[in-house]
C-alpha cells in the first residue's frame, strides 16, 4: 500500500441566496422564502438546498436544539450519538424530524433532533455553555462516523439536503410545520463535492448560520488558521470556514459585524494609504492582525443568529446582493426579482458596495447592539 | 464518496412547456401582442415572444415579469431584418437584451445584472435601476437607465467607426465604473445625489478607448491610473445635449437643468495601457 | 552608448555558420529574415550577420539556394550549474535590463513528463483478428454534442417508418476526430486563418476562430467553424454566432490558465480592426475572466444566453485550462449546460503569454482528461457532453491514446502550425514571423499561400487519419466509438502507482 497525503477537497459552488427577517419579531411560515427561492431556480442545479429558521421551537427555547444527520441511516452511528449525548447533556426531548415521504428528493439520510442542556464535568466546567456545545459538536462531527450535527443553536434549526429548494422545503414540510422570524435559504450549484446532504447550506454552529454564494480562494489559509482555535472543517466545503470565523470573531472575541466585515472584506491598501492617521492605523492594524481571515475570492454570504441577520459580499463584489425593505421586513437576496416575487411593492431597494454589510436587527435589541458597536469602534 | 446522489437535473430546461401548451398566454391584436409572464420560465417566455413575432407582432407587451432572463435575445431575424419593440412590466432577470439585434426594450421597473450584455444594436430603456455589468462589451445602440447602476458598468464597451454605443445613467454608479472600456460614450448624471459625491472607486481602470462624462463630484483618488481629465469641447456638449434631452423626455426631467451642471470628461491616457509592462 | 543606458549582458541564442565556399551573395537570407539578422557588406563583398537577433526559425536555411547556412544553438555557456541554468540566468538578466514581464509564444517547453510517451497501445494476436484498414471499412466519424440518456421512439413494426419522439440536442458531425484549435485572426495571419478554414471545410472537420471574430467573406465557412465567445467579446455579433457550427465559451487556455490575452496595438491593423470591431491601433485586451462569469451559475447564464441567441440550434462548448480541480469543474460545466467541454493542457500553445505562467501553471492534459472522463462517468453524466482535448498533440498515436483515455476528439493547434511552416521559434508574440503565420506584416504574411498551406493541412489530416485507422485495425476495432474510453487497450510503462491510478490504466504486463 502506498501512502499519500490527501488534502480534503474544498467545495466550489455558486448559488442563490435569500434571507428574510421580521424585525418586530413576528413569526411567519416558510412559504415566502420557498416562493422566493423558486423564482431563482436556475441559480442552483438541484444538488443542494437548505433553510435555517429562527424562533421555531418556542416550547424548548432554553435548550440547544441539535439537528443530527445520519448518513446512510447508520443505526450504529445513532446509538453512538445517543450514548454520547446522554453522557454529556441532559436530553429533555428527542424525536425524528418529521418528513414528507412524497417529496421528490434523492437518498435522504436520517434526521433526528435533540433538545439538550449541557451537563459539564471536571475541567469542562470552566467552559461557557456555548463553548462546551461547540466542543461537543466538533467531537461528534470528527469522531463519530456517519453522524453530522447540522445545527446546534437554541430555538432555531437547519433543514437541508439534495434537491431544488422547493423539494427540500416540501420534504421537511417547512411551509406547514414551522414559523420563524428569520428565514435564510440557499440553493446550491456544487462543482466540486458530490451532491451529499451534509454538503448543502446553511452551515451552522450554535445559532450562527451561514449561506454562501461563490468560492473562497483563501480557503486553505482561513481553514488552517481556524484550526488553531479548535475549529475543524469536516463538511468538505469552504462555507464552513465562514461559519467558524463568524463564531470566533463575533461570539468569542465580541467584535460586531461592522468590524468583522472589515476583516473579511478589508479596504484596499490604496484606500487605507489615503485615510487620516487614526483610521489608517486602525485599518492597518486590523489587516495585520487578522490577515489570515481575509476572505478572498468571489463571495456573498448571509449570516444569521438570534436577533440579527446580515448580508455582505467580497470587497470587489464579485457576487451579487440586493436588499429590500417593506415595513418591518428586511430582505436580502441574490436577485431583486426574487424579493419582488414575494413582495412586489417595496419601501426601498438597495445594493450595498462590496464589503459593506446590510444589517437587520430585532427592533428591541437594536439599541443595545448599536451601543456595543460604538463602544468597540471607539475603543479601536 | 458517491457522486450519483441527486442525478442530473437540468436547471433551465427541466419542465419547460411547449409553445403549443402556452400559446394561449399570447393575445395578439393587430401588430401588438400581450404576454402574461407570470410563472413562466426563462425559455418559455422567450419561446412565446419569438412565436408572437413570427405570428406578426411588432410590439410585445409583457406583464408580470419576475426575473425571466434574456428578454429580447432570441429575436435574431436576419432576413428580412425585424425591429421589434418590447415593453416589460415588472422586473426582468439577468442579461436583459443580451446580444440584442437592433430591437427596442422598455422596462417599467428595475432591471438586474447584465443589461445589454454584448448588445449589437437597438435601445434599452429602464424606468428604474439596474444591477452590475450593465452594457458589458456593448457594441452599438443606446441604453438609458433612470436610476443607479451597480459594479463594473460599461466594462469593455467598444466602438468601431460610426458604430458608437451610448449609455446614460441618471443616478450614480458603483466601483470599477468603465473598467477596461475600449470605446463608446458613457454619461453619468448623479441626479439623485444632491450635493453628495459619487462613491465609485477605480473609475476607468484599464480604460483604453471611449469617453466618460460624469456630472457631480469625483475626486482624483477615485479614478483609475489609466484615465485623465480633459476639457470639454463643442462636440462633447452637442453629444450631451442630444442624449440628455432624449433621457429627460423619456423620464420627465428638465434637460436644461441637467446640462447646467458641471461635467467631468474622462479619457484614457493611452490606447495602450499595458504596452510597457512586457519584455520581449 | 548614451550615458545611463544599460549595456546588454545577454548572450545570443543562436550561432550562424556561413559556408563561404557556397555563399553566392544572392542576399536571399537577408530578404527572408524579418528580424534583420543578415546584411550585405559591400566593402568586403560578403554577407554578415547579427547573431543577437537570430531566433533560430531556420527560414534562411531552408530558403538558401546553395544550402550555405547552418543555424544552431549558441554553444557558449556560463559555468555549469544545475540550479542556475543558462536559461534562468539569461531570463533574469533580461528582466534586470527591462523591468518587464517576460513574454513568449507556443507551449510549455519544460521537461514535464509527457505521459503519451509512457503509454503503449494494444494489438490483436490470435484471440481476436486484427482488421486490414486498407480494404475493410474503418470508421472515424464522430458526433460532438449532448446525447440523451435514452431514445423514445414510435415503432409500428415498420423499420422504414420509425418516429423519434425524444427531443435531441444539437450535434455536429466530423469525419475525423481531429479539430483545429482556436487561433484567432490577429494572433495568426489572414492567410493562415483562411487556410485552416479551407482545410477544415475540405476534410469535413472544424476550425476554431479564437477570439478575433470571423471576417465576413469567410462566414461561408461557418458550418465548419467553432466560433469563440471569450472575455474580450471581439467580433461577437448575432450573425457571427448564428453562422457557426459550434459556439465555444473560452474560460481558459492551457498555455496561460487564469490570465487574459493581449493583442498589442501594433497588430491591430485595419482588416483586424474591422473583424474585431475596434479602432485601429488600440490594444485588444481580453480580460482574465469573462466579466459576466464569476461563478458556475454565471457560466450557466452565458451558456443559455448563447443558446437563446442562436435559437437552441448549436452545441455550446466550454473550454478551460486543465487545472487542479479540472474534474470537478468539468462536472459543473456539464451541469451548467455545456454540450461539449474542451480541456487544454499544460503543453498547449499560445501566440503570447507570460513565460512564467506558460511554464508553471496547469496540469498535463493526460491527467486532466483521465480524471474528467472518470468523474463524469461516476456521476453518470458522461453522455451529456463530448470531450475535446488540446495541449501539445504531436502525432496520431497521441490522439489514439487520448481517445482511449476518454476523449471524443482532439484539438490540434501547434501541429497545424508546424504543418504550415512553423518551426517553434517561440517568437509569436513579437509579431514577426518569417513563415508568414504569426504576423500581421503584409510582406511577411503573403509568404504563406493559403492554397498551399491548406494542402499541407489536409495532407496532415489525411496522414493522421490513415494512421489512426491502422492502429484501430491492429486492435481489432473498426469504428472509433469502440476505442472511446476503452482503457483496456492502454498500458503504462515506467509510471508510478499513483500515475497509473489517475490515468486509470494498468501497467505493461498486468
Amino acid at each position: 500500500m502506498r501512502r499519500r497525503v490527501v488534502l480534503p477537497d474544498k467545495d466550489h459552488h455558486a448559488c442563490g441566496l435569500f434571507g428574510v427577517m421580521d424585525r418586530s419579531g413576528k413569526r411567519f411560515s416558510g412559504e415566502m422564502v420557498v416562493k422566493a427561492m423558486k423564482n431563482m431556480r436556475v441559480r442552483g442545479n438541484g444538488l443542494g438546498a437548505g433553510f435555517a429558521a429562527y424562533g421555531i421551537y418556542p416550547e424548548y427555547k432554553d435548550y440547544y436544539a441539535l439537528h443530527v444527520m445520519y448518513q446512510d441511516w447508520d443505526e450504529e452511528a445513532k446509538r453512538e450519538v445517543d450514548r454520547f449525548l446522554d453522557l454529556n447533556f441532559d436530553v429533555v426531548h428527542t424525536e425524528e424530524i418529521p418528513v414528507n415521504l412524497e417529496a421528490r428528493v434523492s437518498d435522504p439520510p436520517l434526521f433526528w433532533r435533540y433538545f439538550v442542556a449541557p451537563s459539564k464535568k471536571g475541567d469542562e466546567k470552566k467552559l461557557s455553555d456555548d463553548d462546551y456545545v461547540v466542543k461537543k459538536v466538533m467531537e461528534i462531527n470528527t469522531g463519530i462516523k456517519n453522524a453530522y450535527v447540522i445545527s446546534s443553536g437554541k430555538d432555531m434549526g437547519v433543514f437541508k439536503g439534495v434537491g431544488f429548494p422547493e423539494e427540500i422545503a416540501e420534504y421537511f414540510m417547512l411551509e406547514s410545520e414551522y414559523k420563524g422570524y428569520i428565514w435564510v435559504a440557499h440553493s446550491r450549484f456544487p462543482t466540486n463535492t458530490p451532491g451529499w446532504w451534509g454538503g448543502a447550506h446553511p452551515f451552522c454552529i450554535l445559532d450562527w448560520t451561514v449561506v454562501h454564494n461563490g468560492e473562497i480562494s483563501s480557503y486553505g489559509t482561513n481553514k488552517r488558521y481556524l484550526e488553531m482555535y479548535g475549529y475543524y472543517c469536516t463538511l468538505l466545503t469552504d462555507t464552513e470556514v465562514m461559519a467558524y470565523a463568524v463564531d470566533l470573531l463575533m461570539r468569542k472575541q465580541g467584535l460586531p459585524i461592522e468590524i468583522v466585515s472589515k476583516i473579511f472584506a478589508s479596504p484596499m491598501w490604496d484606500h487605507i494609504d489615503i485615510m487620516d492617521e487614526k483610521k489608517k492605523k486602525f485599518y492597518t492594524t486590523l489587516r495585520m492582525v487578522y490577515a489570515p481571515l481575509l476572505i478572498n475570492g468571489p463571495w456573498t454570504i448571509i449570516v444569521a443568529r438570534h436577533g440579527e441577520m446580515f448580508g455582505i459580499t467580497d470587497r470587489i463584489r464579485l457576487r451579487p446582493i440586493t436588499s429590500g425593505e417593506k415595513g418591518d421586513i428586511l430582505f436580502i437576496s441574490s436577485e431583486e426579482s426574487a424579493i419582488r416575487a414575494v413582495s412586489p411593492e417595496l419601501d426601498s431597494v438597495f445594493t450595498p458596495m462590496g464589503g459593506e454589510p446590510v444589517i437587520g436587527r430585532l427592533k428591541k435589541e437594536e439599541k443595545k447592539i448599536e451601543e456595543k458597536v460604538s463602544e468597540v469602534i471607539e475603543g479601536a | 464518496m458517491r457522486y450519483s446522489i441527486g442525478g442530473f437535473r437540468d436547471l433551465f430546461l427541466e419542465g419547460v412547456r411547449s409553445v403549443k401548451e402556452l400559446k394561449h398566454r399570447v393575445v395578439l391584436e393587430g401588430e401588438v401582442a400581450e404576454v402574461d409572464a407570470k410563472g413562466l420560465s426563462h425559455k418559455e417566455l422567450n419561446d412565446l415572444t419569438r412565436y408572437a413575432v413570427i405570428q406578426g407582432a411588432k410590439k410585445v407587451i409583457m406583464k408580470n415579469v419576475f426575473g425571466q432572463r434574456y428578454i429580447g435575445t432570441r429575436l435574431y431575424f436576419p432576413n428580412p431584418k425585424k425591429k421589434i419593440e418590447i415593453e416589460i412590466h415588472g422586473f426582468p432577470g439577468n442579461d436583459l437584451g443580451a446580444f440584442l439585434d437592433g430591437h427596442k426594450v422598455i422596462v417599467y421597473g428595475n432591471a438586474q445584472d447584465g443589461v445589454g450584455n454584448t448588445m449589437d444594436d437597438g435601445e434599452i430603456i429602464v424606468h428604474g435601476r439596474a444591477g452590475d455589468v450593465v452594457a458589458m462589451s456593448m457594441r452599438g445602440g443606446r441604453i438609458l437607465i433612470r436610476d443607479d447602476v451597480g459594479y463594473r458598468t460599461a466594462i469593455h464597451m467598444k466602438e468601431y467607426k460610426e458604430k458608437v454605443p451610448v449609455l446614460v445613467i441618471g443616478g450614480t454608479a458603483q466601483d470599477f465604473f468603465g473598467e477596461y472600456m475600449a470605446g463608446g460614450r458613457v454619461i453619468l448624471l448623479g441626479l439623485n445625489l444632491g450635493n453628495k459625491p459619487h462613491r465609485a472607486r477605480y473609475i476607468g481602470t484599464g480604460m483604453h478607448g471611449g469617453i466618460m462624462y460624469i456630472r457631480g463630484k469625483v475626486e482624483q483618488w477615485q479614478l483609475g491610473k489609466e484615465v485623465g481629465m480633459v476639457d470639454m469641447d463643442e462636440g462633447d456638449w452637442k453629444l450631451l445635449e442630444k442624449h440628455i434631452t432624449d433621457f429627460s423626455n423619456e423620464f420627465g426631467f428638465n434637460a436644461d437643468e441637467i446640462l447646467g451642471g458641471k461635467f467631468l470628461k474622462l479619457k484614457p491616457v493611452t490606447k495602450r495601457p499595458y504596452g510597457k509592462i512586457y519584455a520581449y | 552608448m548614451l550615458e545611463g543606458e544599460i549595456h546588454s549582458h545577454l548572450l545570443p541564442d543562436f550561432i550562424i555558420e556561413r559556408r563561404e565556399d557556397r555563399c553566392i551573395r544572392c542576399r536571399v537570407c537577408e530578404r527572408q529574415c524579418g528580424f534583420n539578422v543578415h546584411w550585405y557588406d559591400e566593402e568586403t563583398d560578403s554577407m554578415k550577420e547579427d547573431e543577437m537577433k537570430c531566433v533560430g526559425c531556420q527560414r534562411c536555411v531552408v530558403m538558401c539556394p546553395t544550402k550555405a547556412l547552418i543555424v544552431k544553438p549558441y554553444p557558449g555557456d556560463y559555468r555549469a550549474n544545475a540550479n542556475w541554468t543558462k536559461e534562468r540566468i539569461l531570463d533574469l538578466k533580461k528582466q534586470a535590463e527591462t523591468g518587464g514581464v517576460l513574454l513568449t509564444g507556443t507551449g510549455n517547453d519544460k521537461p514535464f513528463r509527457i505521459y503519451w510517451d509512457h503509454i503503449v497501445l494494444n494489438a490483436s494476436q490470435v484471440t481476436n483478428p486484427s482488421i486490414d484498414p486498407l480494404r475493410e471499412p474503418m470508421e472515424l466519424r464522430t458526433f460532438l454534442g449532448r446525447k440523451p440518456d435514452k431514445l423514445e421512439i414510435e415503432f409500428n413494426g415498420d423499420l422504414d417508418d420509425v418516429e423519434i419522439k425524444t427531443e435531441l440536442s444539437p450535434n455536429v458531425m466530423i469525419e475525423t476526430p481531429i479539430v483545429f484549435s482556436a487561433m484567432s485572426y490577429g494572433a495568426i495571419s489572414y492567410q493562415a486563418f483562411k487556410a485552416l478554414a479551407m482545410a477544415a471545410n475540405e476534410y469535413g472537420t472544424l476550425f476554431n476562430t479564437g477570439e478575433g471574430g470571423l471576417p465576413r467573406e469567410l462566414r461561408k465557412y461557418g458550418k465548419n467553424a467553432i466560433v469563440q465567445c471569450a472575455s474580450g467579446r471581439f467580433g461577437v455579433d448575432p450573425e457571427y454566432l448564428n453562422c457557426a457550427a459550434v459556439i465555444e465559451i473560452k474560460i481558459g487556455q492551457g498555455a496561460k490558465p487564469g490570465i487574459g490575452g493581449h493583442l498589442p496595438g501594433e497588430k491591430v491593423t485595419e482588416p483586424i480592426s474591422i473583424t474585431r470591431m475596434i479602432p485601429e491601433g488600440t490594444d485588444a485586451l481580453s480580460p482574465a475572466p469573462q466579466h459576466d462569469i464569476y461563478s458556475i451559475e454565471d457560466l450557466s447564464m452565458l451558456i443559455y444566453a448563447l443558446k437563446e441567441a442562436t435559437d437552441y440550434e448549436k452545441p455550446v462548448c466550454v473550454k478551460i485550462a486543465a487545472v487542479h480541480n479540472a474534474a470537478a469543474i468539468a462536472s459543473g460545466m456539464v451541469r451548467a449546460g455545456a454540450d461539449i467541454i474542451a480541456l487544454d493542457g499544460l503543453r498547449g500553445g499560445t501566440g503570447a503569454a507570460p513565460k512564467i505562467i506558460r511554464d508553471n501553471v496547469g496540469i498535463p492534459i493526460e491527467m486532466a482528461l483521465a480524471s474528467v472522463d472518470q468523474r463524469l462517468r461516476e456521476e453518470g453524466i458522461r453522455n451529456k457532453a463530448s470531450i475535446l482535448v488540446a495541449g501539445g498533440f504531436r502525432c496520431s498515436a497521441d490522439i489514439v491514446k487520448a481517445i482511449a483515455l476518454g476523449a471524443d476528439a482532439v484539438y490540434i493547434g501547434t501541429a497545424a502550425l508546424v504543418a504550415m511552416g512553423c518551426t517553434l521559434c517561440q517568437k509569436c508574440h513579437t509579431g514577426i514571423c518569417n513563415w508568414g503565420i504569426c504576423t500581421q506584416d503584409p510582406n511577411l504574411a503573403k509568404r504563406l499561400n493559403p492554397e498551399i498551406a491548406k494542402k499541407r493541412l489536409v495532407n496532415l489530416l489525411r496522414a493522421w487519419s490513415l494512421e489512426i485507422k491502422e492502429m484501430l485495425g491492429g486492435m481489432g476495432i473498426n469504428a472509433i466509438e469502440s476505442l472511446r474510453g476503452n482503457r483496456e487497450h492502454l498500458r503504462g510503462v515506467g509510471l508510478e502507482d499513483w500515475e497509473l491510478e489517475v490515468l486509470g490504466i494498468k501497467g505493461a504486463g498486468e
